[in-house]
């Protein structure tokens, strides 16, 4: 981290892919130079040492694994969960195809 | 006085002795947001048909004497908790048409206590800020200033109770959201011990750090809701087995021999004049009343602003990814820039080859900040602090400042990343704007945090007059 960040249009085009979001290209430009800025900023931690220290993960520290039993409860119903959706087909929730159309 | 202008406590007293009915202080309540919300869009949706239709079934249960512990009591509810058949928004255009299919825990505990839920507040777009600015359905005004912001994410709730829309109201924290407006807004905010009140139904942003909690005109009234809203919940394994104090029938102006710690770090030198100076003054008042006051020093609340920045953008990055379109909502293009930005940089400090760097270094510190808390804990029962650098700052304040949460929040949000309760309680005013103080407490502390600010408000004259009966 002590090596100063710098985003290039296309790392922030990269982020941009992985956060499933598409900035227009006036947005690009500002949020690119401040995500820069920011992560520049988190540098201010390696002032302290950290060697020997585990991460925190849940804040009062008490939690281990919580589980239930494996048997069916009650849960929302096929139309409440489909109630929602802008397309639906059938029972179905309806999205964009993943597979292109190949001829056999 | 006018109904709206009671607290729990008092509305409470008034239904059991049949003095008004939940139906007038509804009505009452209704009345005060159609006035007013046009000039402080404190409310994203008002459920008027719904809370009276809910205010006459109470007065019914009441009439045949029932006794639930908020009955006919109405609240304003922050737009990131689901609410059944009501909708929902997060303050996003992307949830614009959300019509929720359940109701978050708070919402269940609250309706089955006998509660009416007046409505929906505004909060920054996702939580995201300490200003109510980046809602997409436009900023909140702060009731003392127009002119001025509410402070955020919970800006909404705190300014519905500071202005009298409501008699109580639910937020949230993950840094500073209950805290930070409550002091803005001049009104008392507690953020419970993390694992406290379940997260279930709250539309997530920090998962190891969100921390559901009310916003209130006394800390009588925020006892009272805590208990209500706190408990272990099956839906939500993040939460506490800790058994439920009784908060309210427990809450004591006793604190004679109690031990309040003072951070020097927290008394800095940029913030506000007069701030700190009103801090002081409250802790000579407490001591006036039996407390110990001694200086401490912990680490430079700086390093939390970068914990915080990483720990929570990162966990947004994964929180928001549900937001697709496919389920439920809009399209993601309708986020908006602090969103885009919130969720990109976590994105890059979770992806590989800076994942050890930035979120794992930034959980390694947020360890050390755990446990700085837990060394002055040994010796102090509390910790006191200004709760915000400044009074409520001018609309517009944080626009094209990226970092200005992060900033606004630099007193609250170490606590935050311990999972530490704290409340906010007003210490007086500059010029016309309220200033607070926090009160922080050890895990599951809230009987103590409670207690101090109890002592302290009911014994200065102006907070008595504050909120009559």
């Amino acid at each position: 981290m002590s090596k100063k960040v710098n985003l290039s249009p296309k790392d922030f085009s990269n982020l941009a892919t992985l956060s499933n979001l598409s900035p227009s290209k006036e947005e690009s430009d500002t949020i690119r130079n401040q995500l820069s800025e920011a992560l520049n900023a988190m540098d201010v931690l390696n002032e302290l040492d950290t060697k020997d220290v585990a991460p925190l993960n849940h804040p009062t520290g008490e939690m281990v694994n919580v589980y239930r039993k494996d048997e069916v409860t009650s849960s929302l119903s096929q139309k409440e969960a489909l109630s929602n959706a802008k397309s639906t087909h059938n029972g179905y929730f309806q999205v964009d195809a993943i597979f292109e159309d190949q001829e056999n | 006085m006018k109904l709206n202008e009671l607290t729990i406590t008092n509305t409470l007293k008034g239904l059991e002795n049949h003095d008004f009915s939940s139906e007038e202080v509804t009505k009452d309540c209704l009345s005060k947001i159609g006035q007013t919300n046009k000039k402080i869009n404190s409310f994203i949706s008002i459920f008027e048909e719904e809370a009276i239709a809910s205010a006459k079934i109470a007065d019914e249960k009441i009439k045949k004497g029932d006794k639930l512990p908020l009955l006919g009591v109405p609240f304003a509810i922050k737009d990131n908790f689901l609410t059944k058949d009501r909708r929902t928004t997060a303050a996003s255009k992307v949830l614009d048409d959300y019509i929720p299919q359940y109701s978050s825990t708070v919402i269940r505990k609250l309706e089955y206590a006998g509660a009416i839920i007046l409505g929906k507040t505004n909060l920054d777009a996702w939580c995201h800020g300490s200003s109510t600015e980046t809602s997409d359905y436009g900023s909140c005004k702060n009731p003392h200033d127009t002119n001025t912001l509410p402070g955020g994410s919970s800006g909404g709730s705190a300014a519905a109770i500071s202005s009298n829309q409501t008699i109580g109201s639910i937020g949230s924290e993950t840094a500073g959201s209950i805290r930070q407006p409550a002091s803005w807004c001049g009104v008392v905010g507690l953020k419970p011990t993390y694992g406290r009140v379940s997260r279930y139904g709250v539309i997530a942003m920090g998962s190891s750090l969100d921390s559901p909690g009310p916003l209130t005109k006394t800390t009588e009234d925020a006892a009272k809701v805590l208990e209500v809203i706190s408990g272990l919940d099956k839906f939500d394994g993040t939460t506490s087995p800790k058994k439920v104090e009784n908060y309210h029938k427990n809450l004591s102006a006793d604190i004679k021999g109690m031990t309040i710690g003072i951070p020097k770090e927290y008394l800095m030198e940029d913030s506000q004049e007069g701030i700190n100076q009103l801090v002081l003054d409250a802790a000579k008042q407490m001591e006036k009343l039996g407390a110990k006051i001694v200086e401490i020093s912990m680490l430079d609340p700086k390093y939390s602003i970068a914990v915080y920045t990483i720990v929570q953008r990162s966990e947004v990055s994964s929180n928001l990814s549900r937001f697709d379109g496919i389920r439920y909502g809009n399209d993601r293009s309708l986020m908006g820039p602090e969103a885009k930005r919130r969720i990109m940089l976590g994105t890059y400090a979770l992806s590989s080859g800076y994942y050890d760097a930035y979120y794992k270094k930034a959980q390694k510190v947020r360890m050390l900040l755990k446990k700085d808390f837990e060394r002055v804990f040994q010796s102090v029962d509390t910790v006191l602090a200004p709760t915000s650098p400044s009074t409520a700052l001018p609309v517009g304040s944080s626009l094209n400042h990226p970092m200005f949460g992060e900033i606004a929040d630099v007193l609250v949000e170490a606590s935050s990343m311990a999972g530490l309760t704290g409340i906010n309680i007003p210490v007086g005013f500059i010029g016309k704007l309220p200033v607070g103080m926090q009160i922080i407490g050890n895990y599951f502390q809230e009987q103590t945090v409670l207690n101090l600010a109890h002592a302290y408000e009911t014994s200065v004259d102006w907070r008595q007059n504050e909120f009559k009966s």
